[in-house]
């Protein structure tokens, strides 16, 4: 059989910021670098990260002093310990140098303005001049100091835009339209991946000597997401379909506190940090009632909790789509509104057709990120198959434990993938052998038979659209804000009914494929039996941990378990099984002993409403 | 509802083959345009409720047709991007061990206002030039190159721009300003393109603007 193949040094997949970075590093040290991703690079989710990146420069009033040391502290807090803080020391040393990489490739960050001004809170501030002009930041949730550097709030799409402005440089070729479908691998070493075009439905193996995941997040797996419709979670299935990679802490999924209700859009944490408040349907502003210390700053966990509570406790805005609760940034005034937060302003002018100068915003909790991922060592390295690498939200290196800080995944993009760019340059110094002649055949065997069979409309009429439907639903239900044992198990026994029901997809209607294998519904039936997988091992993780540790709260298991749960979970799928297999490992704690976060149900701070 | 909404009911309900760009749903990713009743717009900040009763769309020209109403605006975006070099032109390396280059917040937001361009081609497909003439840089284009020369740290003035002062950049704008209207980020692009004529002028002249 002859299969269309391309061969290269280094394989990347995934064209957004830790894709890009990493490939940016592996081209710059000499190596011939591919880039696959599934739309063109400078529209990858990336581009829809919107408050800030951060670092520790302590350039402004509200952040003299800070330092790696805090950023350090802050990180593991937030993490509830779940982190390995050696990874965390790397980062929050490297974080500066990253930000300030970016300025010096054009990122229009944000200035120092000398002088004294007020802030919403009434307090007055005074910019000392020696910081002129230099890189300013805001406040967000879970910091001792204000650290989020910023582009307004486009930061993922400045940030975006300048790396992708050094990927045309370097000229580094880069297919879009292209989604990887399986990695090319012999169970001890990855070759490259298969990809299919998704303009023609064709069909190529890349074969490369180093492959690199760094496609983002799987936010489509949850019913309501502040994700892009391309986060997919394939870079993840295709890691645990081969068996011998592990993903790490899949349980641990993080819910953003302001969606746009009932869109589901992101609503920075810049609005809060720069001094918007939740309102309930009194108009009362509740998170003092919950959290005293850091009311709507306490980190995302915790806040989308507390607000999940106060809307069981009746206390949202009935509307058609659901209750819902105020974000309140009219006392932040237009000017404001309209330069640093003049994106979302612009979200709500024109999608939600509200203007924030005079109207509250409605919000309400969704999913919006994945701690965990396909494991990687500190380099970027996944144990189990060499020249297999991993990047960004994609991979779990493990930053950000069960609970990730905003502002820290742009920083944790761009550290980590100059990181394992350089890893990936470095080993390709070491000679390897050209993969087996039959294998890259035989995987695009495989994928080209699953086309055909899902074509043919023999394997069954489930409806993808309809499978998918249920996935979400069963996910936003029972691996939510607040979980159970009861619904979990709910959850593996009705995924697990999916899948049996995802083996016997056809097309709709028994229609056969009107374009070919490019068609919509051909790419989605591809990736649900995956997709399946990639939910039950969050189910199941989910199921397994009976403690709560930042984002992943039991309420049959209330609280964090250290002496049991400080451990990392790790989940492979032996093909052909019927759900994941699930071990643990360590968390490494080299500084910080695990103790109160200062926020949060198990804080010595914080108080239960009556 | 707003056309992603509706064009996905029709794709889940009625036709699963129909092929359609989308990912943010938030105007920032720029994946979703195509012309809504003869309009380029873009499909997730376009409301059902703002239109009549029927809605006819069609694919943004200019862009090479992919199917329905999917073109391939990353490959013409690639292109222009490569043609005008489109990332900062440093004057000196990068030193990880400095503190960055210092700039006045008031440039920081000048800048920043070019850079916001989603390259969502709103602008190319509704542009009697970019029609006609296939190598013609577009809106976007020049608004790109607005944005290093508004930036003092690239250091490319206007005139260093070839393509700039030629019928492909800015004196092949017809001065019809569509693009101004469509942009869904509300560009300031007729005051941008005066801005770059200005530049080339002052440059060409020897009367300043030269950044070396």
């Amino acid at each position: 059989m002859t299969v269309d193949t391309r061969e290269t040094d280094v394989l990347v997949i995934g064209g957004g910021l830790a894709g890009e970075r990493c490939a940016v590093e592996a081209a710059s040290r000499g190596r011939r670098v591919l880039v696959v991703s599934l739309v063109p690079p400078r529209r990858s989710h990336s581009c829809g990260a919107q408050g800030g990146m951060q670092a520790a420069l302590g350039q402004v009033a509200k952040g003299y002093g800070d330092s790696p040391d805090i950023h350090f502290a802050d990180t593991v807090r937030g993490a509830d310990w779940g982190c390995d803080q050696d990874i965390v020391r790397r980062f929050v040393d490297l974080a500066p140098v990253a930000v300030r990489q970016m300025a010096a490739w054009g990122v229009p960050w944000n200035r120092v303005v000398p002088g004294r001004r007020t802030l919403p809170s009434g307090e007055s501030v005074e910019e000392r001049p020696e910081f002129a002009g230099l890189i300013a930041a805001r406040d967000f949730g879970g910091t001792a100091k204000w650290r989020a550097c910023h582009t307004a709030d486009g930061t993922g799409h400045a940030l975006l835009y300048a790396l992708d402005g050094q990927v045309l440089r370097l000229g580094l070729e880069v297919l879009d339209r292209t989604e990887a479908v399986a990695l090319i691998h012999d169970g001890g070493r990855c070759h490259g991946a298969v990809v299919r075009d998704l303009r023609t439905g064709a069909l190529t193996a890349c074969t490369a000597r180093a492959t690199v995941i760094a496609t983002g997040g799987y936010g489509r797996l949850y019913g309501a997401s502040t994700n892009a419709m391309i986060n997919d979670g394939t870079g993840m299935v295709i890691a645990l379909d081969t068996g011998v990679v592990a993903l790490g802490n899949m349980e641990a999924v993080q819910f953003h506190p302001t969606a746009l209700a009932p869109q589901n859009i992101l609503i920075t944490e810049g609005c809060r940090g720069d001094g918007g408040h939740l309102l309930d349907r009194s108009l009362h502003r509740f998170m003092p009632d919950y959290e005293p210390a850091r009311a709507e700053l306490a980190s995302r966990d915790v806040v989308a909790r507390r607000m999940t509570q106060h809307l069981r406790a009746g206390h949202g805005v009935e509307a058609p789509g659901g209750a819902h609760l105020w974000l309140d940034v009219r006392h932040l005034g237009r000017a404001h509104l309209e330069t640093a937060l003049r994106e979302v302003t612009g979200i709500c002018r024109t999608i939600a057709g509200l203007d924030p100068v005079t109207a509250l915003i409605p919000v309400w909790p969704a999913q919006h990120y994945s701690m965990g991922g396909v494991r990687t060592d500190p380099d970027g390295r996944v144990p189990g198959l060499a020249g297999l690498y991993a990047a960004g939200e994609a991979a779990c290196w493990d930053l950000h434990g069960f609970n990730r800080l905003g502002g820290n995944s742009l920083a944790e993009t761009l550290v980590m993938g100059g990181i394992t760019g350089s890893a990936v340059a470095a080993d390709l110094e070491a000679p390897a052998a050209p993969p087996p002649a039959e294998l890259a055949a035989s995987c695009v065997g495989v994928q080209e038979d699953r086309i055909r069979r899902f074509a043919s409309g023999t394997e069954g009429s489930e409806c993808v659209h309809d499978l998918r439907r249920a996935m979400e639903g069963i996910l936003l239900e029972h691996a939510g804000v607040f979980r159970t044992g009861a619904g979990l198990r709910e959850a593996v026994d009705a995924l697990a009914d999916l899948a049996g029901r995802a083996a016997r997809l056809g097309p709709r209607g028994g229609r056969t494929s009107a374009a070919g294998g490019a068609d919509p519904e051909t790419s989605a039936a591809l990736r649900l039996p995956g997709q399946l997988r990639l939910a039950a091992t969050i189910a199941a993780g989910a199921l397994a941990r009976e403690e709560s540790r930042g984002s992943h709260f039991r309420e049959d298991f209330p609280r964090r378990d250290d002496a049991r749960w400080l451990v990392r979970t790790l989940a492979t799928w032996e093909p052909g099984a019927q759900g994941p297999s699930l071990s643990y490992e360590p968390v490494r704690v080299t500084e910080l002993p695990p103790g109160d976060r200062g926020y949060g149900e198990g804080s010595a701070g914080g108080v239960k409403r009556g | 509802m707003n056309l992603f909404t509706a064009l996905h009911r029709i794709r889940d309900e009625q036709d699963p083959s129909i092929a359609f760009d989308f990912s943010c749903r938030s105007a920032v990713c720029g994946s979703c345009g195509m012309l809504v009743n003869g309009k380029p717009r873009l499909a997730c900040r376009t409301l059902t409720r703002d239109l009549p009763a029927l809605i006819q769309l069609m694919p943004m020209p200019v862009f090479r047709l992919i199917r329905d109403l999917s073109v391939d605006t990353g490959v013409w975006f690639r292109g222009m991007n490569g043609r005008i070099e489109s990332w900062l032109h440093e004057a000196r390396p990068f030193d990880p061990t400095a503190p960055e280059e210092r700039m006045d917040q008031a440039t920081a937001e000048k800048v920043y206002d070019a850079d916001r361009c989603i390259e969502c081609g709103l602008c190319v497909a509704g542009c009697a030039t970019a029609a006609m003439r296939p190598g013609f840089l577009g809106a976007a284009g020049l608004n790109r190159i607005g944005r290093f020369v508004l930036d003092p740290r690239d250091t490319r003035s206007a005139a260093d721009f070839s393509v700039l002062s030629t019928g492909e950049g800015v004196f092949g704008c017809l001065g019809l300003l569509g693009c101004h209207d469509y942009c869904p980020k509300d560009l300031p692009l007729r005051e941008r393109f005066a801005y770059l004529r200005r530049s080339l002028a002052w440059n060409l002249l020897g009367l300043g603007g030269r950044k070396r």
